[in-house]
């Protein structure tokens, strides 16, 4: 990076929010032109299509919990390129780039607050992180917030964005499926709730773990749930996928999900939801 | 002779020379056997020079040897008794994944593997051991039917992966593989996982989240297929060699990560040469282990399996 393109990186913030291209921005769905702050107000959802775009953590914990008030949990340390790994370029480079774009040290940040009144803690995965995938830095995080919420005696509700499993880690990013289920048999041993809210895209070995094993199963409307990719069965199968196939309402259908909720009426289910598990009776022997 | 690699082709060359060779002998004219036993020499040495440098590419193939022994193999030359138990009680029997009673040396276990068939029928009447939701589901079914009467499973791992397809996704793949590892760390007997061939991805650790991971010389274990992951991260899938290396699959490199238990040495030129050595060796150590965790309680067993997927880090 020059001089130049560092002094006017550093500006960008500034100089483009007065450009057109940036008050506005195009529906991935319906195409449809929308005013960026009418479409963040509306918890980026097209307002004419209800297309849910894909948040990160920060826009997720601002609209999750009660007047988005939340305490950001720490980031668990987690080995940087163990396997020293190389492929078009160094894994060690691509990491160093998204904790400069995102500000976070991996794909999954925790926090904890209220959502409708019930305690909770909240993990939201990153998309923007390196797809969401999965390595060791991941697991670290699952494991801290469930372990958070065994502390505070509340559930753990993940947002679960994720391409798969990071194979730049190797095994170790397959050991995260097991090692992410152990920290949800901590949860179920404390008789405490794990809920699973899915939100565009969810795929390979996150999906092969801990975001099909919540005690509820929730998706945002139109989100890509899967365990294998749309190419690969294509390939194996050769044959056209049937219309709507992986998406949360064909899992619906399918019976693999409790319900699918509109963004904004997620504060609310969720809420309601916890309040019932937690709240149940069960008389001692 | 077996079926030839693409990287032992020299060695066919000699091979196919010496059995020419021994037919003109058979024929009787000069004596060529001097001949023969110097080829034969240098074949062998070709062998052993070949397969000590093996690159993690190669090892690939020799895992996925269409003559390496296979599940029914292993049964029939390590069990005594093998008695079968079917389905998921749900939708379907997966052929796939084979499952039952079974006695080794004297201990009574349950077997579970996976099952790629051997010739083009019995392969695809087990879908290349690409196993679906019901081929988890009876796998969880007989871990927990195990865990009730205090029988120790033992799993032989040979899959390119979960299958891929429209109606595996509709009944749930990812669900029965998440389940099927949440029914390995929920055990209370022990688990003694040995990967025999292609360790594949979900498909694999769904089956092979053990006490003790077992793993053949020149088994593969990996997140993703060579092929799968040179067509995503180098969006070539003509780089794989270069992801199973990047990738470290093999048996020798997960040994010294520390993510296998016990590397099981291969007869020479690998288990299909010489299926009977293989299984033998294999059993060996699996009696060894199922000797020690037998002697172990329910809780530490459990406890002990879980602390050990915690500390997967890669530190």
């Amino acid at each position: 990076m020059n001089w130049l393109t560092r002094v006017r990186n550093s500006l960008s913030a500034v100089v483009k929010r007065e450009t057109p291209d940036n008050l506005w921005l195009k529906c991935p769905a319906c195409a449809q032109m929308i005013f960026k702050k009418e479409y963040e107000e509306n918890l980026s959802v097209c307002p004419t299509c209800g297309h849910h775009g894909r948040i990160g953590p920060k826009a997720r914990f601002a609209q999750i919990f009660d007047e988005g008030r939340h305490s950001v949990l720490p980031s668990p340390k987690a080995p940087d390129d163990p396997l020293k790994f190389r492929d078009t370029k160094r894994y060690a480079d691509r990491i160093k780039a998204a904790r400069t774009a995102t500000g976070a040290q991996d794909a999954l940040i925790n926090a904890q607050g209220k959502i409708a009144g019930q305690g909770a803690v909240v993990g939201v995965q990153d998309f923007a992180f390196m797809g969401g995938s999965m390595g060791a830095g991941v697991g670290a995080a699952f494991i801290a917030g469930a372990r958070a919420a065994i502390a505070a005696k509340c559930p753990y509700v993940i947002f679960t964005a994720s391409g798969g499993a990071r194979m730049q880690e190797g095994i170790i990013s397959l050991m995260q499926l097991p090692r992410t289920t152990v920290a949800i048999a901590e949860l179920r041993d404390a008789g405490l709730p794990y809920i699973v809210v899915l939100t565009d895209p969810t795929t390979g070995g996150v999906t092969a773990s801990y975001a099909m094993l919540g005690d509820i199963q929730i998706a945002e409307p139109g989100a890509l749930i899967g365990f294998a990719g749309q190419r690969v069965i294509q390939q194996t199968i050769r044959e056209t996928l049937p219309e709507g196939f992986q998406r949360a309402e064909y899992l619906l259908a399918h019976g693999m999900l409790d319900m699918v909720v509109n963004r904004a009426e997620l504060p609310e289910t969720l809420g309601k939801t916890i309040n019932y598990l937690m709240t149940g009776q069960r008389k001692a022997a | 002779m077996p079926t030839y690699l693409d990287f032992e082709r020299p060695l066919e060359e000699l091979d196919t020379r010496i059995a020419d060779l021994r037919g003109t002998n058979a024929a009787g004219v000069p004596d060529l056997s001097a001949e023969v036993s110097r080829l034969e020499a240098k074949a062998n040495k070709l062998l052993a020079d070949l397969y000590a440098n093996l690159t993690p590419w190669q090892k690939t193939q020799v895992a996925r040897h269409p003559e390496r022994p296979h599940f029914r193999d292993y049964v029939a030359r390590m069990c005594s008794d093998f008695t079968p138990l079917a389905g998921d009680r749900a939708f379907a029997d997966d052929a796939a994944i084979i499952g039952g009673f079974a006695t080794i040396d004297g201990h009574k276990i349950m077997l579970i593997g996976h099952e790629k068939g051997h010739d083009t029928a019995s392969r695809l009447k087990h879908n290349f051991g690409m196993a679906k939701p019901e081929g988890y589901r009876k796998a969880i079914r007989l871990m927990e039917l195990a865990d009730r009467y205090g029988l120790p499973v033992v799993t032989l791992v040979d899959t390119s992966g979960a299958f891929p397809g429209v109606q595996a996704e509709e009944r749930g793949q990812a669900e029965a593989i998440a389940r099927s590892i949440e029914a390995c760390l929920n055990l209370r007997v022990p688990l003694v996982a040995a990967i025999v061939g292609e360790g594949g991805s979900g498909g694999a650790i769904a089956l092979a989240t053990g006490n003790v991971v077992l793993m053949f010389e020149h088994a593969v274990y990996s997140v993703i297929s060579p092929e799968g992951c040179a067509s995503i991260l180098w969006r070539a899938a003509d780089k794989a060699p270069d992801a199973a290396e990047a990738m470290k699959v093999t048996a020798a490199d997960l040994d010294r990560l520390g993510f296998i238990d016990v590397l099981v040495p291969e007869p020479l030129g690998g288990a299909h040469r010489n299926a009977d050595v293989a299984i033998d060796s294999l059993k060996k150590v699996i009696v060894e282990r199922l000797g020690i965790l037998v002697r172990q309680t329910s809780d530490q067993l459990k406890t002990a399996r879980r602390a050990k997927y915690l500390a997967m880090t890669g530190d």
